[in-house]
Order: C-alpha cells, then sequence, then structure tokens
C-alpha cells in the first residue's frame, strides 16, 4: 500500500531521516517507534506532504489500484487526492469553533464541488442542500462513534483532553482517507482513555482503512499493531510483527541505550 | 486603597513629565519671533484628570462582587442583542431618510459607507485572519476605476459598479498571489505597502489619473435611466414623475443606494460564513496546518477571501466617486485603512453588527458630537464648546485612540463578541 524507498531528509547538515526503506500494507496497521529524536515524525511529515524529502521515493497504491507518488505532490493533495489523513502530536483542532462545523471542515472539498463555484450554494438551491444534510449526516455518524454526539454543538476546545483526541480522530477520517496517520494518538491519555482509542483504532482498521501510527506508548503499540518499524538516529533498526521487534536485540540496545560505543 | 493612592500617584507623576513639556510649553508668534509661553493650568488639569481617573479606575476594579460579574460577562453570548438590535438598526437606517434632513441623511450615507468598508474588511481580517493594512488600496482602485471608465468611455455608474468590484478583486489577487505566503505581522507590512503604492502611483501618474488634481465631474447615477437634475425635463427623475426637483432627492437615492450595496455585503457574507468556502475562511484562521492535513487549498482560500473582501472594498469606491464626483488621491490614505480597521477590531472581529454599530459611534458619534458642541458653543455664546467643536478633527486619532484602549481593557474581544455557529446537530 504504501512503500517508503530510501527516504531521506537532511535540514542543512542535520540527517535527521537516512536512506530509509519500509512498506506498510493495506487494511494493517503500522507502528513506527523509536526513541526521542529518531526521527519518526519527520517520516510522517514527509509521507503527509509537510516536508518535501532530500531524496527518495513514497508510493502509495490505492485498493483501487491508482497510484500516487507523494514525494511529489503539494501538501494539500495528498490529502485530498491521495486520500492521506493525519493528526498532530500537539491536536490541532479548530478550537473556536463547534465540534460539527470541525467535521464540516474536513467535508470541505466535496461540500465544495457541489456549491458550484458559489453561486448554487449563495442562491440555497436543493442540490447544495442535498450535500450539506449529507455532511452532516456524515459527522454525526462520527460523533457517535466517538461517543461525542451530545457535544456537537460545544466549541472544541471546551472538550476535555481525551475527547479532542478522538475528535481529531473522527475529523481526519470525514475526508474519506485510504490511510490514516495517527501521531502519538495516546499522548496524555490515561489507561482507559487509551482502551477505549484502541478500540477506535482498530474499528477503523475493519473499515478498511489502513493506519500508520507513531507512538511512544508500548501497551498500544503491542497490542494494535500488526507490524512495527523501529527508528533510531534516522536509520532502521528493525522491522517486523511485534513479537519480532520485542526480541530483537537491537531493539533493545536502542531503547535502553546499551552498545552505543563499540558498535 | 493604599496601593491604588501610590499607583495614582505615580501616573500623575508620568503625566506630568509628558504633558508638562508636551502642553505646558507652548510657542507663539511674538512681536520679534518666537516666543516660548507657559500653559501651567492646562498641563495641571490634565495632570489631575490622569490622577483621578486612575483611582476611580482601581476603586472601580476593586469593588466587591468581582468575580461573580467576571464569570457572568465570559458567558453572554448576544444572541438577544442580534436578535433585537440588528432588526431595529435596519428598521432605523430604511426609516432615516423620513427626517427628511440632508444633514442626518448625508451623514447617513457616510456612516453606511464606512459599515461596507468595515463589513468587507471583515471578510479578509474577521473571517480568514489575514491582516489587511491596505483595503483603502481596493477602495481607491473602485473608485478611479469608475472615474476614469466614466470619463474615458463614457460608461454609466450601472455598468461601472461591477466592472468596479471586479477590478478591485483583480488587484486583490494580484497583490495576494505573492504575499499571501506571509503570515501575521509580515502580511500587514506588505499590505500597508500596498496601499500606500497604489497612492504614490495615483498621485504621480499624472497622463493617466491626473495626478493630485484628482478627477472632477464624475456622472452621478441614474434611477433606471432616469438623471437627477435640476431641470426637471425630460428624462429626469423630477420630470417623469412630475414632481419639482430638489437635490435631496439625489442625496435619499445616493443614501439608499449605499444602504442597498452595504446590505449585500452583509448578505453575501453572511451565507458565504454557512457555506464550505466561509467555514474553510474561519478554520484557516484557527490553524492553517490543520487545514492544508484536511486537503484545503490554503493559497486558494486565502486568495478568494482576499478577492471577496476587495471587491467589496471596489464597489464602495464606486459609491464613494459617484456621490463625491469627486476624487483625488488625498482621499485614500492609511488613514482610511486605519479607521476601517479600527472599526472592524472595535466591533469585534467576524461580527456582523459589531462593525455596523462601531461604525455608527466612530463615524456618527464623532460626527454627532462635533455637531453637539458647536451648537452648545453658540447658544451659550461659550468660546470653550465653539472652540472644541472646531478642534475636534484635530483629536479624532486621539479619540480613536482612547477608546481602543478602553475597549482593550473593558470588552478586548470588541463590542459584540461570541459567535454563532453555522451549523447545529
Amino acid at each position: 500500500m504504501l512503500a517508503v524507498s530510501n527516504l531521506t531528509m537532511r535540514f542543512g547538515g542535520l540527517t535527521a531521516v537516512d536512506k530509509l526503506s519500509f512498506e506498510a500494507r493495506a487494511g494493517e496497521v503500522t507502528a513506527v517507534i523509536g526513541p526521542n529524536g529518531a526521527g519518526k515524525t519527520t517520516v510522517f511529515n514527509c509521507v503527509t506532504g509537510f516536508y518535501r524529502p532530500s531524496s527518495g521515493g513514497i508510493a502509495l497504491t490505492h485498493p483501487g489500484g491508482a497510484r500516487f507518488a507523494l514525494e511529489k505532490m503539494p501538501g494539500h493533495r495528498i490529502a485530498s487526492r491521495a486520500k492521506v489523513a493525519r493528526t498532530f502530536q500537539n491536536i490541532r483542532l479548530f478550537a473556536g469553533m463547534t465540534v460539527l462545523e470541525n467535521l464540516l471542515v474536513a467535508q470541505h472539498n466535496r461540500l465544495m464541488a457541489a456549491t458550484g463555484f458559489g453561486v448554487v450554494a449563495l442562491l440555497g438551491l436543493g442540490s447544495y442542500r442535498a450535500a450539506e444534510r449529507a455532511g452532516v449526516e456524515k459527522a454525526r455518524h462520527w460523533l457517535e462513534r466517538i461517543g461525542l454526539i451530545d457535544r456537537a454543538n460545544d466549541v472544541a476546545s471546551a472538550l476535555p483532553y481525551g475527547a479532542q483526541r478522538r475528535l481529531e480522530i473522527a475529523r481526519a477520517m470525514c475526508i474519506d482517507p485510504v490511510m490514516l496517520c495517527l501521531d502519538e494518538p495516546a499522548a496524555g491519555l490515561n489507561p482507559r482513555e487509551s482502551e477505549a482509542l484502541n478500540q477506535l483504532l482498530l474499528s477503523i482498521r475493519a473499515d478498511g482503512c489502513s493506519l500508520l501510527l507513531i507512538e511512544h506508548d508500548m501497551g498500544v503499540v503491542m497490542r494494535i499493531s500488526d507490524h512495527i518499524v523501529v527508528l533510531d538516529h534516522g536509520r532502521k533498526i528493525s522491522d517486523g510483527t511485534p513479537e519480532q521487534v520485542r526480541a530483537d536485540p537491537a531493539v533493545i540496545a536502542a531503547y535502553l541505550g546499551e552498545g552505543d560505543d563499540d558498535e | 486603597m493604599r496601593a491604588a493612592l501610590r499607583d495614582a500617584f505615580l501616573s500623575a507623576a508620568i503625566a506630568l513629565g509628558l504633558f508638562a513639556p508636551l502642553v505646558g510649553l507652548v510657542l507663539d508668534n511674538g512681536d520679534q519671533g518666537l516666543v516660548l509661553r507657559g500653559r501651567p493650568i492646562a498641563a495641571a488639569v490634565l495632570v489631575a484628570m490622569v490622577f483621578f481617573g486612575r483611582l476611580g479606575m482601581h476603586l472601580w476594579a476593586d469593588r466587591p462582587g468581582k468575580e461573580a460579574r467576571a464569570v457572568k460577562r465570559g458567558l453572554v453570548v448576544p444572541t438577544g442583542a442580534n436578535r433585537f438590535l440588528a432588526p431595529a438598526l435596519l428598521a432605523f437606517a430604511v426609516l432615516l431618510p423620513l427626517t427628511g434632513s440632508r444633514y442626518y441623511v448625508d451623514l447617513g450615507t457616510l456612516v453606511l459607507t464606512y459599515v461596507m468598508l468595515g463589513w468587507g474588511l471583515n471578510i479578509v481580517v474577521g473571517l480568514a485572519g489575514l491582516l489587511d493594512l491596505g483595503y483603502v488600496a481596493f477602495y481607491a482602485v473602485g473608485a478611479y476605476s469608475y472615474a476614469l471608465l466614466a470619463e474615458t468611455f463614457g460608461l454609466g455608474f450601472w455598468t461601472c459598479l461591477p466592472l468596479a468590484g471586479i477590478l478591485a478583486a483583480f488587484w486583490g489577487v494580484l497583490l495576494g498571489f505573492p504575499v499571501l505566503r506571509l503570515r501575521g505581522d509580515y502580511l500587514a507590512i506588505v499590505t500597508l505597502a500596498f496601499g500606500e503604492i497604489i497612492r504614490v502611483v495615483l498621485i504621480n501618474w499624472v497622463a493617466v489619473t491626473h495626478g493630485p488634481n484628482g478627477i472632477t465631474d464624475i456622472p452621478r447615477p441614474t434611477l433606471f435611466g432616469l438623471r437627477f437634475s435640476m431641470d426637471g425635463g425630460e428624462g429626469t427623475v423630477a420630470g417623469f414623475f412630475d414632481i419639482e426637483p430638489e437635490t435631496i432627492q439625489r442625496v435619499v437615492f445616493l443614501y439608499y443606494l449605499i444602504l442597498a450595496l452595504a446590505l449585500l455585503t452583509n448578505w453575501v457574507t453572511i451565507r458565504l460564513r454557512r457555506m464550505p468556502l466561509g467555514r474553510a475562511w474561519e478554520a484557516l484562521r484557527e490553524d492553517e496546518i490543520a487545514c492544508r492535513s484536511l486537503g484545503i487549498d490554503v493559497t486558494n482560500t486565502k486568495l478568494t477571501a482576499f478577492a471577496i473582501g476587495a471587491m467589496f472594498g471596489g464597489f464602495a469606491g464606486a459609491f464613494f466617486a459617484t456621490r463625491q464626483a469627486f476624487i483625488s488621491p488625498e482621499s485614500f490614505t492609511f488613514i482610511e485603512s486605519a479607521t476601517v480597521l479600527a472599526i472592524v477590531v472595535l466591533g469585534g472581529l467576524g461580527s456582523q453588527l459589531g462593525v455596523a454599530l462601531a461604525a455608527l459611534v466612530m463615524v456618527g458619534g464623532l460626527e454627532m458630537l462635533r455637531d453637539l458642541l458647536s451648537t452648545l458653543g453658540e447658544q451659550m455664546g461659550s468660546e470653550l464648546f465653539s472652540g472644541l467643536a472646531g478642534d475636534l478633527p484635530t483629536y479624532r486619532m486621539l479619540i480613536f485612540g482612547l477608546a481602543l484602549v478602553v475597549m482593550m481593557v473593558l470588552r478586548p474581544r470588541g463590542l459584540v463578541s461570541g459567535r454563532t455557529p453555522t451549523a447545529v446537530l
């Protein structure tokens, strides 16, 4: 589904990601883990178009067969055409807007197409109204799924932290992605919230959306991932199922900081 | 109390340091050149005002029950105000010409011009969150578009009105392309420069714009092809309706014209806010990066905000040209941009009602105050009041500044804060 090959990202003299190659298969949860500063978020930003890689390729294949070279696409096209959605490490909701509005903004491109250059919608004609209703229905579906239907008309910044995380995921899902990239979704959640998050992510996977995930919370990673890629200092040090990775001496060394001097 | 007194003394000391040289000393024309004259009483009055004002502020802030009120103020959502105040204002605006007073109708036209400019700028600043300090440039483009098209090709007002809007929008896009990658302060500085560039071009491109002399004899608008003319003959409004030709007819017509244009701006803005485009603008103001991650074309969205805001500025400019029948670069200085921006900020970013109220207070209120003072001066034969009335335009900016400071202290989010959601479940 997603094939990253020889991805390199340099910031001036610093090489944050160095010739990284990995694959994320369709319908799986792929986790990218590694110590702080290993380059996880940089990989993410390359995949979702926020950084343009120094070299290397990122190829995405849709289940329908359409192929996209993400490293060449402008940032917003990656979401609108290639259908890769993402969330952020520090939540980025539209804080002053309501929960429902957050989900409607996410459906911007579809609704915008129904407005007929604004004229149809400005006059309040039927075809736009139908599209708007469908948008609200979709938002309602997701609000029910994340358990925030009662708070649809509240301002997003008034939600508790865990609910904001769930809302951000729902918002990303409203663009109908084929792949959802989550940057530390469990950060700052209590055990109960993090369990609810696991259920939500597994249900998203069951719907056929692939997930790419950066996470520090090993409980979440080990329980829901099908496939784990371990990074350290911008290089891949391990790649496999949770069991394989857990047993890999290189991973243990990276996390415990052993063996740096004799390599 | 002791702390309040000490703070008041401190403020008075600072005021003394400022006002003693600035107000206390005056240069006058003496018999032999300039003489330095003292004005101790004026300075002392100002220092005393600062002292008691500061003391009063402290006592007001420390009065009991402060917390409870603060909480309440935070929760006030002015839906009630919106529901009753807006129709009341609209009814007032529609009925105003019935007073038959040329003074009030002229003043109303001026206020409505600023309301329209405020609503237009509100799209750019209030909704899309792009700080534009050069809005007057689009006003100027609209005004000169109409004036030049009328002069060169003899086109009428109604043909030129959409053209002026389109040309202003075109300049909005042209400016937008290079600068919209900038954010916040940087964008503000570039738009400020753009406003000045347009004005300087208007002054110096004498062959086209007649430079500082401006353009005269700009044609007045017609009512379905009927002219407002004093001769009362064939093809004039007075002749068609068989009534006595009077100047007030044209004045009232212009008033309703700007009222209609302003309401059009308002209607389009309200509709757009509930549409994907308007929501994208507000989302852009909240978080540009999140917008990008959701597949929203940030550049296009900003450009549409700029273009639509500029278009309404252009409409207002064309109206200004036809109303004055004379325009010159003098009318399009930075002060105009600052006034419109002050109206938007004072009214409450994004609030349509707030902008209208702020324009009413800042433009209409100041004019009424001057009128009141000069009437008082005449009736009481008081030098002080008539002098103040004459000086009031000079103090305009001081009053603006004071109003802004007071607003920042009392209602930091503007006269009407709080936004209505664009969709509810």
